[in-house]
């Protein structure tokens, strides 16, 4: 009887409560840490590198007051009048002109033929896995073993061989680095096919087949429109990817070289901002690299992604 | 008969195709094996096959001697044991609250993680590296290493997946019997989710396992610096100087690459494509 009183009593509260923060409250709770965690490595910092960028900006002392005073697109002028720094995102233009289109193209014929495959399915599947999983600093020493001057690769191609080597090659430095990221990244977007055909109708292929098309037919007319989801889904990451560049030239072909033939906006942003103290030159870069990458991104989405 | 031939045909040639993929995409690493082996760096097409006039595991001496193994493999996994348990914890939490529980700021929490994913990490060094570097003093300081990736993003939406899959009546009856709502998350949702675990924690593991930029900027003390970011730099600086610069970064690679490839052979099965693409899908 009491708890009936009681449980009347409580009501309103309990109605206006649950109208702020919906039937579970708790939900909120459980997520204050992410959203905190969001807001501050992500929202936040996204906003505060805006805001660098117009302004004039350097490091200091910790807990130093110093003027940062408005200066309008000085910095995005002093960044684009940098002959490196174009260089720079033409060598990115270049990269996703290889890396994406290859990407796309391997990574669809594997995992449709890795999904008919009956013997051996977790090893090869495993094998095709494992430069993406392998950490890029690993994988890049045995890539400058196999590529250098005397190396592996040039021992096998003899005569035909680049001169010079492929990674100090003005011509082959952003393209070996392209083939490089096609060839460690496949594994995740094989992955992402592979997830995406087991949704492609069975009766589809049937039909097909019923009305005389051939494996190459029935990959065109339903495989490809079957998984073009994901198909946006791999220009994209591999487009964000791309922007991010900085591992394998830093590494691979000793930070962008050969003058600066494959050094990427990421790269020239860590050496401006980090290297040589200007955070806000650096900033005004990736600002304008962002940019690019949601325009390129919205155009992907407009021409593969279709109605749906 | 002539199309069951065909397709016989066909079988084979994929097989051939798929398998002499997989041989280049794990030709790399058969390499840093080999060459981590080698006394003397041999690039010739023989020095690809083991030579046991030319093994050594003096390589391994020689890069233990300029860069501390033990001291890198124990900074990356202090690194990768902080992203695991903020991931276990909190991104449980919210997977599970954006799974089953109805509460206003749901939709933009969901959507808030999605995006995360598309935002180019690299282009927020220089906020980051101002804010947890500079501001908060974090540099050369595990936490400041660990801070960007404490919570990964692509966990908590295979979490959720994994709990939206569960039937609801089963929350409802535990909580009619009185228990609390961590308490649901504990004992029932929990363990029904254990493959889920096994994939968030392998997932998880790669980032910060092989993460170089971010912990490169902010330690520049040797002693605590992940393998991956003592590796890189013993390969821009001090290859030169060894006696055989191929073998010992071999060694190096191979003793950075080897704990991931382990684990993943071991828990291969639960690394099921469909779980990956239906977490990355949303």
């Amino acid at each position: 009887m009491t708890t009936a009183v009681s449980d009347r009593s409580s009501k309103p509260m309990t109605t206006v409560w649950h109208r702020i923060f919906g039937r579970n409250p708790l939900g909120l709770l459980f997520s204050a840490p992410y959203l905190v965690f969001v807001i501050a490595i992500f929202a936040f910092p996204l906003l505060y590198s805006v805001w660098i960028s117009f302004h004039d900006f350097f490091f200091a002392a910790p807990g130093a007051k110093v003027a940062t005073p408005f200066v309008g697109f000085q910095n995005y002028i002093t960044a684009f009048s940098d002959p490196r720094v174009i260089q720079s995102f033409g060598n990115v233009g270049i990269f996703l002109l290889i890396n994406v289109p290859l990407t796309v193209v391997l990574s669809l014929v594997i995992a449709t033929a890795l999904n008919r495959v009956t013997h051996w399915r977790g090893f090869l599947r495993f094998a095709y896995y494992v430069p993406y999983l392998s950490a890029s600093v690993a994988v890049v020493a045995v890539w400058l073993f196999l590529f250098s001057g005397t190396g592996l690769v040039n021992q096998i191609l003899g005569p035909l061989a680049p001169n010079p080597s492929w990674l100090i090659n003005e011509g082959w430095a952003m393209p070996s680095i392209a083939l490089f990221v096609t060839w460690k990244q496949l594994g995740f977007y094989i992955l992402l096919y592979l997830a995406s055909l087991q949704s492609v109708p069975k009766e589809l292929y049937e039909s097909a087949s019923t009305d005389g098309a051939g494996p190459v037919r029935s990959f065109f007319t339903v495989t490809v429109p079957g998984v073009r989801q994901a198909t946006v889904l791999v220009l994209l990451v591999s487009t964000v990817t791309g922007a991010n560049l900085f591992t394998e030239p830093y590494l691979l072909t000793g930070g962008g070289g050969p003058n600066g033939s494959s050094s990427s906006p990421v790269l020239i942003m860590y050496q401006q901002g980090l290297q040589q103290g200007h955070p806000d030159v650096a900033a005004a870069i990736g600002v304008v690299l962002v940019i690019l990458v949601l325009i390129i991104a919205f155009l992907q989405n407009r021409f593969a992604g279709g109605r749906d | 008969m002539e199309h069951v031939r065909m397709s016989r045909f066909q079988t084979v040639l994929r097989g051939v195709v798929v398998g002499l993929g997989a041989i280049v995409f794990l030709f790399p690493f058969y390499y840093i094996l080999i060459g981590s082996l080698q006394r003397k760096p041999d690039p010739s097409v023989a020095g690809a096959f083991p030579n046991p006039a030319n093994i050594t595991g003096e390589n391994y001496v020689q890069i233990n001697e300029r860069i501390d193994l033990f001291r890198g493999l124990l900074n990356s996994g202090i690194f990768t044991a902080g992203v695991l348990i903020g991931t276990l914890i909190f991104g449980l939490l919210v997977g599970y609250a954006l799974a089953v529980l109805q509460w206003r700021g749901r939709g933009v929490t969901f959507a808030l993680a999605l995006l995360v994913q598309v935002v180019p990490f690299q282009l927020l060094i220089v906020p980051l590296y101002v804010l947890i570097a500079r501001d908060y003093g974090l540099a050369d300081n595990y936490l400041g290493i660990i801070l960007p990736f404490f919570i990964n993003s692509t966990a908590v939406i295979i979490f959720r997946q994994y709990f939206l899959q569960l039937p609801k009546e089963l929350f409802e009856a535990a909580r009619i019997d009185g228990a609390s709502e961590l308490g649901v998350l504990w004992r029932i949702a929990l363990p029904l989710v254990r493959p889920a675990l096994v994939t968030v924690v392998l997932l998880t593991f790669i980032g910060p396992w092989n993460e170089f930029l971010w912990p490169f900027l902010v330690t520049k003390e040797a002693s605590l610096q992940p393998l991956a970011v003592s590796l890189a730099n013993y390969i821009s600086n001090v290859a030169a100087t060894a006696s055989n610069p191929f073998g010992a970064t071999l060694a190096g690679a191979a003793v950075l690459a080897a704990p991931v490839v382990v684990l993943f052979i071991f828990f291969q099965r639960y690394f099921i494509s469909t779980d990956i693409g239906s977490g990355v899908k949303g």
